[in-house]
């Protein structure tokens, strides 16, 4: 058996393949719920107004799609040059760290008088916090071959650590008796409610205004072309004079800015100050968003919406009827796989020969 | 020449991917002791019908018949066993292994203690001695010449005992000597009756080694001679499908100023690989073709003008400048590149048709503004080079990867050569074209030809890179000869004798 390019894909194909896709996803949970010893349909139908029945599910939904988006964008900007970053969660915590660093207690008199512009600042350093960590793995990349994935991923733990030892060290915040966790930023600096009664701020107009941007960046700037360009094919593209170093390292600082900026919405979206356990993996799961969004950062809004909503309407489910939240993973995880493989047939067809 | 027994025959073989027909209803026989050339353009389905034949692929419809035998479809040990034997077109030697151990491999079964390699190694020269195809059975593949690899690949399949032997573009990779002693090799494997199907696109050496010619055209049998009853081009004609014409190179341009000029270049790379001391100095409104054997230091030198290699010592300059030394800067400098892998550096194959055409040119002010591109300019310009050049076979929407190879390299020539609004100085300033007619079929290449002169008619110096020995001498005004990272003088191609050329090709001291 092998696979053989198709000359060219049927429309019927682009729309039958995300749809088997699902199926196959529903088919393949619908099996562990019935291990689990639950009907399947209530299952099903919990978990759909779980993530999506209600104001308040709509609203809890978005409030985790924001982190969410940002890091599946990140990541699918990165991966679209070919720069496999799989360090957006320790970037996302970099942001964090920088927000509550330049938001929080010590912040300065004449910034705390003007909180726009101390929001911008926080921001901004919040940004280039994420990129710093994600520049340094590129400059490796392009100056020593060094393997990216490896450099990316080894980083997230050392910033984990980096953040823990600030959380027991100057960051601490004193009045938390003991627990872990930085001071709060100013509340000046507190994203707005969205929805008045529920935790959805603001922060999803920054992503999706993100999304929107690298969508359009990508499409029509020489920026995006170099970047696109260098990802379908490095030799070729440098042939046709696309600066491969300089666009890597611009990749780089949109990737990590991406991701900074998650930490820093985050912070002033949701907690308000810093936890070790902020975030439950937002930027690894920016991976599978990005691929399940085959890195379009339109597409990126989708998944972030639809993984968010299976991790919430998870959560109310399990609540009911008692099957484990980890249902929401494997669905996570089947989804992705379906969806690449059906990508894969629409683009190749398997040959016995 | 065909006797009265077939050793081989192919009855309405079929095989289609998706909606390309690869071949149609082809029926063939060989007679023992023939040589069967079969002759066809690129994708004409040759090489789908001899895969079909070694196994590689299942054909649709048909069937295969080996001495009387029925061939069972997709099966190369089958094939091997009924007596087929094939060499490719690149060599699949393992460059690690010996000689010996190359032709061995899979011969012997894997639970076998020990490997019979004495008796190997004799039957190995039994078999070199009997078809006069001398052999070291020590010598580490990797560090054979191209021709000797070939050898070894015959080898390899006479050492399995083929009586049928299928040869895939032979002389591809050969000096002239080395196909005519190829060609030699050929004539005494057939009169000791064995049968050889020679695949090939060039009619010189069809009708030099063949006792019948069968010419493929859109995967379908047009024509069948014997090759005595033929001529070049009767049989170009029955490729092409219509009467064929060729460009010539007009004589009389008096070549002007130097364009580019390289002394003493060094470039490091591994062997093959790399320039040891190169000097040429190219002028406006000449061609300077460059002969050899591949992997003698072309790619090196290629890379070097197109931008995508640093040079490790010398000088390179451009008109009166340093030569830039990224392709953006050459580029912006006038400087037009055909390279030689065209669909792994030419195009970017995911990426659509008109973003390739305007893709070399997408940083002059002309197509993008403060980093925005300018997508009306930038589309109308893709246009023009679509119609101009002649870019069939996908729209400017679609892929680039869907083109054919000649409208691949229809679409890479004409963003290289396509006219340059403003700029003073004359439009290209230097063409770098290596291996521009690589694998096109007969019309692609005369269009491609036919640009590299008006290029030169234009005032253009244009440097030629080719392994084709005949492109070179009738294209080029002055011909060089490059071995072992050096170059040779350039002479008008009427001062060397073929025979030179090769000696020359084969790093003969005496030639050079």
């Amino acid at each position: 058996m092998r696979l053989e390019r198709r000359e060219g894909t049927a429309s019927a194909g682009l729309i039958l393949a995300p749809l088997t896709a699902v199926v196959f996803t529903l088919v393949v949970s619908a099996a562990l719920v019935l291990w689990a010893g639950a009907p399947v349909g209530r299952t099903y139908s919990l978990l759909l107004q779980g993530a999506f029945g209600s104001v308040f599910a709509w609203s809890e939904t978005l409030t985790r799609a924001t982190p969410l988006i940002l890091c599946g964008l990140a990541v699918s900007v990165a991966f679209r040059a070919r720069l496999f970053n799989i360090g957006a969660e320790g970037q996302l915590y970099a942001g964090a760290l920088a927000a509550v660093v330049v938001g929080g207690g010590g912040a300065d008199e004449a910034l705390g008088r003007a909180p726009e512009l101390h929001f911008a600042v926080m921001t901004v350093c919040s940004a280039l916090a994420g990129a710093a960590v994600l520049l340094g793995p590129a400059w490796l990349k392009i100056r020593l071959g060094v393997d990216e994935v490896v450099t990316t991923l080894l980083l997230n733990f050392i910033v984990l650590l980096l953040v823990s030892a600030m959380l027991d060290g100057p960051m601490k915040d004193p009045a938390a008796m003991g627990w872990p966790q930085s001071v709060a930023i100013a509340p000046d600096l507190e994203l707005s409610k969205l929805v008045e009664r529920t935790r959805v701020h603001t922060g999803l107009l920054w992503a999706l205004t993100s999304a929107l941007m690298l969508w359009v960046m990508l499409r029509s700037t020489v920026l995006g072309f170099d970047i696109r360009a260098l990802g379908a094919q490095a030799r070729a593209a440098a042939f046709a004079g696309v600066p491969p170093q300089r666009t890597m390292l611009w990749v780089a600082l949109i990737s990590g800015s991406l991701a900074g900026l998650a930490g820093a919405i985050e912070v002033a979206g949701r907690t308000s100050y810093l936890t070790l356990d902020m975030s439950p993996g937002y930027g690894y799961s920016g991976i599978v968003i990005a691929m399940l969004a085959g890195l379009h950062p339109l597409g990126v809004v989708v998944a972030g919406v639809f993984v968010a909503g299976v991790l919430v309407g998870a959560d109310s489910m399990s609540r009911a009827l008692g099957v484990p939240t980890y249902l929401a993973d494997v669905i996570v995880a089947v989804a992705l796989l379906s969806v690449l493989v059906s990508g894969t047939l629409t683009r190749y067809r398997v040959v016995r020969r | 020449m065909l006797s009265a027994e077939p050793v081989l025959r192919l009855a309405g073989i079929s095989k289609r991917f998706g909606d390309l027909v690869a071949n149609d209803n082809v029926c063939l026989s060989l007679g023992r002791g023939e040589v069967l050339a079969l002759l066809g353009e690129n994708g004409a389905g040759k090489s789908t019908l001899v895969s079909i034949l070694f196994g590689h692929y299942r054909a649709d419809e048909g069937s295969i018949e080996v001495f009387g035998r029925e061939l069972p479809g997709g099966n190369p040990r089958a094939a091997l066993e009924a007596g087929i034997g094939m060499v490719h077109q690149h060599v699949t030697l393992a460059d690690n292994l010996s000689v010996l151990d190359n032709v061995m491999l899979g011969t012997e079964a894997l639970w076998r203690w020990r490997s019979l390699r004495t008796q190997g190694r004799s039957r190995l020269l039994e078999v070199a001695g009997r078809f006069g195809l001398p052999v070291n059975p020590q010598a580490r593949a990797g560090d054979l010449s191209l021709g000797e690899r070939q050898r070894v690949e015959i080898l390899k399949a006479l050492y399995r005992g083929a009586r049928i032997l299928i040869l895939d573009e032979p002389t591809a990779v050969l000096t002239p000597q080395e196909s005519d002693a190829l060609f030699e090799t050929l004539g005494e494997m057939v009169r000791q009756g064995l049968s050889i199907v020679f695949i090939s696109h060039k009619l010189a050496e069809v009708l030099r080694v063949s006792h019948r010619v069968v010419v493929l055209r859109q995967g379908r049998k047009v024509a069948e001679a014997f090759t005595p009853q033929t001529n070049a081009l009767q049989l170009a004609q029955w490729m092409v499908g219509h009467p064929v014409k060729q460009s010539q190179r007009e004589a009389g341009l008096r070549p002007g100023r130097v364009v580019c000029a390289l002394q003493e270049v060094h470039c490091d790379g591994s062997s093959g690989d790399r320039l040891n001391g190169v000097s040429l100095a190219l002028h406006a409104g000449e061609i300077v073709a460059i002969a050899g054997i591949s992997g003698h230091g072309q790619s090196a030198l290629a890379d070097l003008l197109c931008g995508m290699r640093r040079p490790g010592g010398g000088r390179m300059m451009l008109r009166d400048a340093p030569f830039p030394i990224t392709p953006a800067a050459l580029i912006a400098a006038g400087v037009a590149r055909i390279p030689e892998d065209r669909a792994g550096v030419g195009i970017l194959g995911d990426l659509p048709v008109w973003e390739n055409a305007v893709a070399e040119r997408l940083r002059a002010p002309e197509f993008s503004r403060g980093g925005w591109i300018r997508a009306g300019t930038a589309r109308d310009f893709a246009a023009g080079v679509i119609r101009d050049f002649d870019v069939r076979g996908a729209g400017p929407m679609a892929a680039a990867r869907a083109l054919s190879g000649g409208n691949m390299q229809k679409l890479i020539v004409g963003r290289a050569l396509a006219p340059k609004s403003g700029g003073a100085s004359p439009f290209p300033q230097l063409v770098v074209a290596h291996q521009p007619t690589w694998g096109l079929d007969v019309g692609a290449v005369a269009f491609v030809q036919q640009r590299l002169f008006e290029a030169r008619a234009a005032g253009a110096a244009v440097l030629l890179i080719s392994d084709d020995l005949d492109e070179v001498l009738a294209m080029g005004d002055r011909v060089a000869v490059m071995v072992r990272g050096r170059l040779s003088e350039a002479k008008p191609p009427e001062q060397w004798s073929r025979a030179e050329i090769g000696l020359a090709m084969a790093g003969d001291r005496r030639a050079a």
